[in-house]
């Protein structure tokens, strides 16, 4: 579900704009940077914020 | 059954449960994200989810139609399809996904409707319960007999809920 908001985010966006993701660790940080990517999107990092949640920023 | 590479899925929702609602949601919005062409058939007690008004009312032709669509009800009143306690279950697991940070029914109604899955209403099961295209949220797309949604799920894969 966590890259089903990201990609909803992500539609309502301008090319070269970004996007910064808060997510888990597990499932959604294996998936999220994952499908990015093969949508076609630009992870530009992936940051551990503090205990298991992490920052993805994505350009689109 | 596939028959081909396209990436094209197809649910049956036939079931009216809270639980299995959130199953078919869950799949429609996953598989739209990754860009899945993807297709709800609503048929039978799936209608419910759809209706425009999300409580019970008197919905339909004649007054027994009107009496079934007043017990099935609208997505407010989808009962789990175990364990329900009298309508108390919906609200708790509603309540506990919140808690949970996983996405409720309702999230991820709104969320295939952003992500463009079709949906579609079976004629058969409106025709019974004498309710038009009217009665439904405005994104319906589509009344279908099993003929067209035949054509609109070939070469994908069909999947029944």
């Amino acid at each position: 579900m966590t890259f089903v908001k990201t990609k909803i985010e992500l539609s309502k966006l301008q090319s070269g704009d970004k996007l910064e993701v808060l997510l888990t660790e597990g499932e959604p940080l294996e998936n999220v940077p994952k499908s990015a990517t093969e949508q076609g999107f630009k992870v530009l990092e992936v940051i551990h914020i503090k205990d298991n949640i992490h920052k993805i920023t994505i350009e689109k | 059954m596939s028959t081909s590479n396209k990436k094209k899925l197809s649910i049956i929702c036939f079931s009216g449960d809270f639980d299995k609602l959130v199953a078919a949601f869950t799949l429609a919005t996953g598989s739209a994200a990754v860009n899945y062409e993807v297709n709800i058939f609503f048929t039978f007690w799936g209608l419910n989810a759809i209706k425009k008004k999300k409580g019970r009312s008197f919905t339909g032709k004649g007054a027994l139609a009107k009496t079934f669509g007043f017990l099935m009800g609208g997505v407010n009143n989808v009962p789990l399809s175990r364990l329900n306690f009298l309508g108390a279950s919906p609200k708790l697991m509603t309540f506990l996904m919140r808690k949970r940070n996983v996405a409720t029914l309702k999230e991820l109604i709104d969320a295939a409707i952003a992500l463009n899955v079709n949906l579609y209403a079976c004629e058969m099961s409106m025709h019974i319960l004498g309710i038009t295209i009217d009665d439904f949220i405005p994104e319906i797309k589509e009344v279908l007999g099993v003929t067209n949604f035949l054509q609109h799920s070939e070469g994908g894969d069909r999947i029944f809920i």
